[in-house]
């Protein structure tokens, strides 16, 4: 691969129809960082801001009391009636949900910054939700839009407090009614009462995925201990929160269920400060030298192979502890870092961005809002429903087997079709500057349509591997 | 390819009443038996799926949840299965399933991609392998053509390593054209990998028949299929399943309740679609680790240490539970929280696969999970 083609590929999402090839690669990389808008292309109109997200919360809230309380009436059909209210909610969901996806791939496709849309898929996945959790697939595009995507430029204290406690991971990783043993709700009621008590849920995977890292030095009390930090976290607009103290983002601070007390971790001990204790927590742990080295570790692997190279991981780490976290800074550091610029392809090519990378190139076609949600979860990555709060895995393991190749070539077919084109050939020579191998060249000469090319090019090698 | 299916759809419910009561016992080749291995990810509470309903630390634990085993059918002794395992209960009145409880890998802390990286990879520690355990049984198999493969749209870690083994899932994409097939042949004509992977997709598609429609999702569907890739002379030997959805962290009666049941259904559609060759299956279904004994504050479990496993077929000698019991009073539980492992994943794995294909017990155990000085379960199968 060239360097051009390395900045369109590796480093961004593929080659735009109609647009000019960078001249500098690295500088093109570099000024992204500058120029990325968080709110850009059909974002910018809508409406991501607490209120909508709380009304969001409320309306699955009031849906699921009402389902309640239909079932306590004792009619005669009941049942149906319930059977009836959830098909019609979960149809009024995947509304959201569908559209949600429309959006987030078509901001992709249309986006200057490619680069910092890369980073912006990176960080939701490092912070992933799923909606394997039925009650936030109303919110996994808000908590992306709302709490990822504002935050990537800056430091990644903000980033994680935003993540980390947003109504959206509050549910996935069932916090929101995460109780202290020795809260004032637990002594007030006297005794233990069922579906109340602490849930170490979230506690774990801040430590273990989105901060330290497996092997980043924590043990099982520290586990314990941040739960209990977190206990009071929650959400606005449900039923049990109504008294809790709004937080930014939707979420709240329930002080009632808040476990009292100061905490230790990590040999640190943090005094209670209601809500403001698991926020000094999470600021510590953001530049706890093990987060800078998970991180730097993903980073290197996400740019430069499954394997990252060992002295990319050390140079994205000092970075990231000489700036205290400044995300930026870090960026910087993986532009200038020679390993991320080798000429061979070190990564596969995920389902989403092969899909947006089809789209950028081929321009005008007509693709329907719920077709691209289903052509993604065919391809095996269906959006924001990964299988664990782990995320996708960035490994070339996960995505290329027989199957998987099978179907992209199903779908290249069937995206080609949607597409107008007038010449597939010069698209191949922008979308892999002086990178385009002799073997695809020939396949694509000798296709007898458009269309068929278009589809070849989609499956060559060089398209499936950056 | 069509008329095959529908063949065996109206044969399949006659091959399964010939099935009951009396084990078929014809002589066999080797490489007639089959193997499944369903792995449950995200840590499958073996106290639900059999409950010791006998032992006083149950009753008092998980008073709560009592009511679900009202009903439920005894496994004898002190053990109860999970009402939605219906079918599952059938098979193991009938001799056909057995339980292994308290078992555990030699993992033992708690994070699920660790523990799932170590039981799949084999290794001693998370990470040091890149091979699975599923694949290196592959190379002690006593046929040569051993036809293996993962119902997965990529493989699963258990899976990957030097044995060719290949992965297939059902699509609904429309399928692709006759004409680009054949020309994306010539694409990675220069690039082996692609090629390979190329070569064994449309191998797996001719095998697998039209299967457009279908759904993972489905749970009956899923036997169905998995059943259709092994029932002829050339189907697959080897079959993994992935079945994700066990992390049960708050509302785990209702959720085990749909996940066990979902589980019976494909074993339950395999079974029927199968017919006689049940006579010389195995499946083995396992999980990461297990969960805490106690319920926690939001009416799910938490990340524990052992749990329970299910061995089930014509050919496993089954109506029992294999456990050496270790107690839920507070001072018999691990780290003062979880069941205590007394039995190992590892050892249940290589006994279920050596026993069934005939190898020896602690050749099996070194390929497959090599450094451990363990050795296999014996008399897992008839």
């Amino acid at each position: 691969m060239t360097p051009t083609s390395i900045a369109l590929n590796r480093f961004g999402l593929g080659y735009r129809q109609g647009d000019e090839l960078p001249r500098d690669p690295k500088a093109w990389l570099r000024g992204q960082i500058a120029a990325y808008n968080p709110w850009s292309g059909e974002l910018a109109q809508e409406d991501y801001a607490a209120e909508q997200l709380t009304s969001l919360v409320s309306n699955v809230d009031e849906f699921r009391s009402r389902r309640r309380n239909i079932g306590k009436t004792g009619a005669a059909d009941a049942g149906k009636q319930q059977v009836e209210m959830s098909r019609e909610g979960r149809r009024e969901v995947k509304t959201i949900y569908t559209a949600d996806v429309a959006v987030r791939t078509r901001v992709a496709v249309e986006s200057d910054t490619p680069f910092m849309e890369r980073l912006v898929h990176f960080w939701s996945n490092h912070f992933a939700v799923s909606t394997g959790k039925k009650r936030i697939t109303n919110l996994v595009g808000i908590y992306e839009f709302g709490a990822i995507r504002p935050n990537i430029t800056g430091n990644f204290r903000d980033l994680l407090r935003a993540a980390s406690l947003h109504p959206a991971m509050l549910f996935y990783l069932d916090q929101f009614s995460s109780t202290g043993p020795a809260s004032a709700a637990m002594t007030r009621s006297g005794a233990q009462q069922g579906g109340r008590g602490l849930n170490e849920n979230l506690g774990r995977e801040i430590l273990e995925l989105h901060t330290l890292g497996v092997n980043g030095g924590y043990s099982q009390a520290d586990v314990l201990e941040l739960a209990k930090a977190l206990t009071g976290w929650t959400v606005q607009g449900i039923q049990q929160a109504a008294r809790a103290a709004p937080q930014h983002n939707g979420s709240a601070f329930f002080s009632a269920i808040h476990e009292p007390g100061t905490r230790t971790i990590a040999g640190r001990s943090y005094r209670e400060d209601g809500a403001g204790q698991a926020l000094a927590i999470l600021d510590d742990l953001a530049l706890h030298p093990s987060t800078a080295r998970h991180l730097a570790t993903k980073l290197a692997r996400h740019f430069a192979g499954d394997v990252p190279p060992p002295a990319m991981v050390a140079r994205l780490e000092q970075a990231y502890n000489d700036s205290g976290g400044d995300l930026p800074t870090v960026y910087r550091a993986i532009i200038d870092s020679p390993e991320a610029w080798a000429p061979e392809p070190v990564k596969v090519r995920q389902p989403f961005e092969w899909v947006v990378g089809m789209l950028r190139a081929a321009g005008d076609q007509v693709v329907k809002d719920w077709w691209l949600a289903r052509i993604l979860s065919e391809l095996g990555q269906e959006t924001w429903a990964p299988t664990s709060p782990a995320g996708w895995d960035d490994r070339a393991d996960s995505w290329m087997g027989p199957d998987a190749l099978f179907r992209r070539v199903e779908a290249a077919e069937a995206i080609a079709e949607k597409t107008r084109l007038s010449d597939v050939r010069e698209l191949a020579d922008a979308m892999f500057p002086g990178a385009l191998s002799s073997t695809t060249q020939a396949s694509i000469d000798a296709a007898e349509s458009n269309q068929m090319a278009l589809a070849l090019l989609m499956v060559s090698p060089e398209m499936l591997r950056r | 390819m069509m008329s095959r299916r529908t063949i065996l759809g109206a044969g399949a419910g006659l091959a399964a009443l010939s099935m009951s009561g009396a084990r078929i016992t014809a002589a066999t080749a080797a490489t007639d038996k089959r193997l499944m291995v369903i792995i449950l990810r995200g840590a499958a509470d073996g106290l639900s799926i059999a409950a010791p309903t006998g032992d006083p630390g149950f009753a008092r634990a998980r008073a709560a949840w009592s009511d679900s085993y009202a009903s439920a059918p005894s496994l004898g002794g002190m053990f109860s299965l999970h009402p939605a395992l219906k079918r599952v209960g059938e098979f193991y009145a009938q001799g056909d399933a057995l339980v292994a409880h308290a078992i555990a890998t030699n993992y033992r802390e708690r994070s699920h991609f660790d523990a799932q990286n170590l039981l799949e990879s084999g290794g001693l520690k998370a990470y040091e392998r890149r091979d699975g355990f599923l694949n290196r049984a592959l190379g002690l198999m006593p046929a040569q053509d051993f036809p293996a493969l993962a119902i997965a749209p990529t493989l699963p870690l258990a899976m990957r390593g030097d044995n060719p083994v290949t992965s297939y899932a059902p699509t609904k994409l429309p399928d692709a054209s006759g004409e680009l097939v054949d020309r994306v042949r010539g694409l990675y004509s220069h690039d082996p990998q692609l090629e390979q992977m190329w070569d064994s997709a449309i191998k797996t598609r001719g095998l697998a028949g039209d299967s457009a429609g279908e759904n993972l999702r489905g749970a009956v569907e899923l036997g169905n299929l998995a059943a259709r890739l092994m029932d002829n002379s050339e189907g697959a030997r080897l079959v993994m399943v992935d079945l994700p959805g066990w992390d049960s962290h708050a509302g785990q009666e209702l959720q085990l309740k749909k996940t066990l049941a979902n589980l019976d259904a494909t074993l339950g559609a395999f079974h029927d679609a199968i017919g006689p060759m049940w006579a010389n299956t195995v499946v083995a279904v396992v999980t990461e680790f297990g969960r805490t004994v106690a319920i926690n504050g939001t009416k799910g479990t938490d990340h524990g240490t052992a749990s329970a496993g299910l061995l089930l077929g014509g050919a496993v000698n089954g109506g029992r539970v294999v456990s050496d019991w270790p107690g839920l009073a507070p001072s018999q539980l691990y780290e003062g929280r979880d069941l205590m492992p007394t039995g190992s994943v590892e050892a249940f794995l290589t006994g279920a696969l050596s026993g069934h294909f005939g190898l020896d017990p602690v050749r099996t155990f070194d390929t497959m999970f090599p450094g451990r000085n363990q050795r296999a379960m014996e008399g897992l199968i008839a």
